[in-house]
């Protein structure tokens, strides 16, 4: 590996250093809220990864109907339809199976422009979900840790197990 | 509808669950509770039937009719059509017995907040067995875990928060590493439909990003099933939840993961890569053996019964892991049918130690002396349990056990064979500590006022310690189920749906 090479794939560095960062600080804090802070980097970090990859240099272009294209695509589409209407014993299924070649078809057809940059759109939504999933667990630790001080006093985890080894 | 019971499995509890918080009513949500995991059950059970319709097999629901590898589908085979069918049973017996242990462990005015996380709990666990989506079963595994930690966190004592968050902190490094491994696979295939992947996976020439996303998402499971030494979260979370809540979780949260983990090796990588390119059935073998001694070891010294059938968990899942590293036919059946044993046995269990927690209001041992002539019918369910988790003939546990020493002996692996005999004994000597001081020592002053549990709680765990007899005689019915569950995890690894 060339330096160059090291370097072109900076954001996977960024993507490891948050980790390891976030991963450090859920093992060696002993405050619960520092805990929680560093399980929040080291989520962050996959996020990161997922939306890094997302990136396509050398792209065809994003399946989206242009419109002289579009006009055709909704032709075909009408045709197919009526197609369906005449064949009575038709199942949905097929329905779904005919829209989805369509679909490929129109990808074909934008495939042929010429070569662009684009953002795969699915990890960037995969990621929504796991964002809202961060931010679940998240509120849960918070919630958990207000709990914890009302019991004990303290958020520091080695004063708490102090205080339990005292109790029994 | 027949042809919508996959979708229904998972859309019922779904939307059951924020009715539940809607509607508030304590005995209302209590009701409606049930009656929704009783369904859920049902249509697991019609699962069930559909796959084992000959000429059936599998099948396969597109969500918004979505073809295969464009949309999510939801996959059934006999093997996660079983896992749903015990889950489910669990889940609903569980419930079933819950009302009068949560009435005394906790506050009445949550009690609906609790049927809410249980529902979602039961929706997370089956949504990851039913689906055949790599992303969604990371989804259902939070759905699933985020509610567990919250049920764990309703304990009594005070102890339960903190044993919460130290299950939420390992639980969501350990789901992290799974969306990473899920990640580097999508940036390897362009896909997260499994078969779709295992198809792409198999002429991919990227040997080092396979072995990262493999290794991330297998330890991250391992984190969920409390693998050896990844269990610590396990005891305190089991040690300080509701009784009603460590029965349901201990029964079925870890099989789920150990499911989840099984198609991870056989349908998304095959078995040839994880266990000829990598040595993970060595590895596999070593920490099961270790894991079971060293956890059973733990449960003898223990005082409090909970804690010492949780550290009984840890070591039953080293069988259940045995199993999977024979990667025979054999070895995975005795692997899937120990799952299915052991949910009810470990259920049933603490089934059992939810009736003493009610009447002795302690799970210690030593406030346990005694309590065989005040709660004679409670301290026989134990010994009947006891029995089945030791594998003493006619008792499931037997079932399991025998199919994995014979599957054990078919490669030949007498070392194995032997140690797993040998760590029977060790669950003689913590099932025994109990009876002991359940029937022949003096009566504590708390077991002495203590009366019979209430039969609202006492025939479901009847129900579900007399299964445990029922499949240990009629081996047939579960044994056969799982070679199902084998084969047709074995067909998957071969390339394809049949």
């Amino acid at each position: 590996m060339t330096l160059t090479e090291i370097l072109g794939l900076y954001n996977y560095w960024i993507v490891i250093f948050l980790m390891m960062t976030g991963f450090y600080i859920v093992i060696s804090s002993t405050n619960l809220m520092k805990t929680v802070i560093g399980l929040n980097i080291f989520q962050t970090s996959v996020f990161l990864l997922y939306i890094t990859m997302g990136k396509v240099t050398d792209g065809k272009g994003a399946p989206i109907l242009k419109e002289g294209e579009g006009h055709d695509g909704h032709g075909h589409e009408a045709d197919a339809g009526g197609e369906h209407l005449d064949h009575a014993n038709e199942t949905a299924t097929s329905v779904g199976d005919q829209v989805a070649e369509n679909a490929g078809e129109l990808g074909d057809a934008a495939g042929h422009a010429a070569e662009q940059l684009y953002t795969n759109p699915l990890p960037s939504v995969l990621m929504l979900t796991a964002i809202v999933v961060g931010i679940a667990t998240t509120a849960l630790a918070l919630a958990l840790i207000v709990r914890i001080r009302e019991d004990y006093g303290s958020i520091e985890e080695d004063e708490i197990l102090e205080l339990d080894r005292d109790a029994s | 509808m027949e042809t919508h019971l996959p979708i229904l499995l998972i859309a019922v509890p779904l939307v059951a669950a924020p009715l539940m918080v809607l509607i508030g009513n304590r005995t209302l949500v209590m009701i409606l509770s049930i009656a929704v995991a009783w369904s859920v059950f049902a249509i697991a059970v019609g699962l069930m039937g559909q796959v084992l319709e000959p000429g059936n097999g599998v099948i396969e629901y597109a969500l918004g009719d979505w073809p295969s590898p464009y949309g999510i589908v939801y996959r059934i085979d006999s093997f996660n059509a079983f896992v749903m069918l015990f889950v489910s049973a669990l889940g609903a017996i569980v419930l079933t017995y819950a009302p009068v242990s949560i009435d005394q462990q906790i506050p009445r005015s949550k009690h609906y907040l609790f049927y809410t996380s249980y529902l979602l709990c039961l929706t997370g666990l089956l949504g990851m067995c039913v689906t055949g989506d790599l992303f969604n079963v990371f989804v259902f595994l939070e759905i699933s875990s985020l509610s567990s930690y919250a049920l764990i966190s309703l304990g009594k004592n005070r102890r339960a928060p903190l044993a919460a968050f130290q299950y939420l902190i390992l639980g969501t490094i350990g789901a992290t590493f799974f969306l990473l491994g899920i990640g580097l696979l999508y940036q390897i295939t362009g896909t997260l439909n499994m078969a779709d992947i295992a198809d792409r996976l198999a002429i991919a020439n990227t040997p080092r990003a396979q072995l990262v996303a493999f290794a991330f998402m297998t330890v991250g499971l391992c984190i969920k099933m409390a693998v050896f030494p990844l269990h610590t979260w396990l005891p305190n979370a089991y040690t300080y939840a509701p009784s009603v809540v460590t029965s349901f979780i201990a029964a079925t949260a870890t099989k789920v993961s150990v499911y989840a983990f099984a198609r991870l090796v056989f349908t998304i990588y095959t078995p040839k890569f994880a266990f000829e390119t990598l040595p993970l059935g060595e590895v596999l073998t070593v920490f099961a053996l270790v894991g079971i001694f060293v956890a059973s070891g733990a449960a003898i010294y223990q005082y409090n019964v909970k804690r010492l059938l949780a550290y009984s968990s840890v070591a039953q899942i080293g069988y259940m892991l045995l199993g999977i590293s024979l990667a025979t036919e054999l070895g995975l059946s005795a692997g899937i049918v120990h799952m299915f044993n052991h949910a009810l046995i470990k259920g049933g269990l603490f089934m059992v130690v939810g009736c003493f927690a009610l009447r002795i209001g302690s799970v210690r041992i030593g406030d346990l002396c005694g309590a065989a002539k005040t709660m004679p019918w409670t301290s026989f369910a134990w010994v009947v349990g006891g029995l089945g988790l030791i594998g003493v003939p006619l008792t499931a546990g037997f079932v399991s056990k025998w199919m994995l020493l014979k599957a054990t002996m078919e490669q030949g692996r007498w070392p194995v064979a032997v140690l797993m005999l040998i760590s029977s004994l060790l669950a003689v000597v913590y099932v025994w500590k109990v009876v002991e001081a359940l029937y022949f020592s003096e009566p504590s002053e708390k077991a002495k006022h203590a009366k019979e549990a209430p039969a609202l709680m006492l025939v479901p765990t009847y129900l579900v310690i007399g299964l445990t007899i029922l499949f240990g005689c009629w081996s047939v019915f579960s044994a056969g189920l799982a070679n199902e569950a084998a084969k047709a995890l074995l067909m998957t690894s071969m390339g394809g749906a049949p």
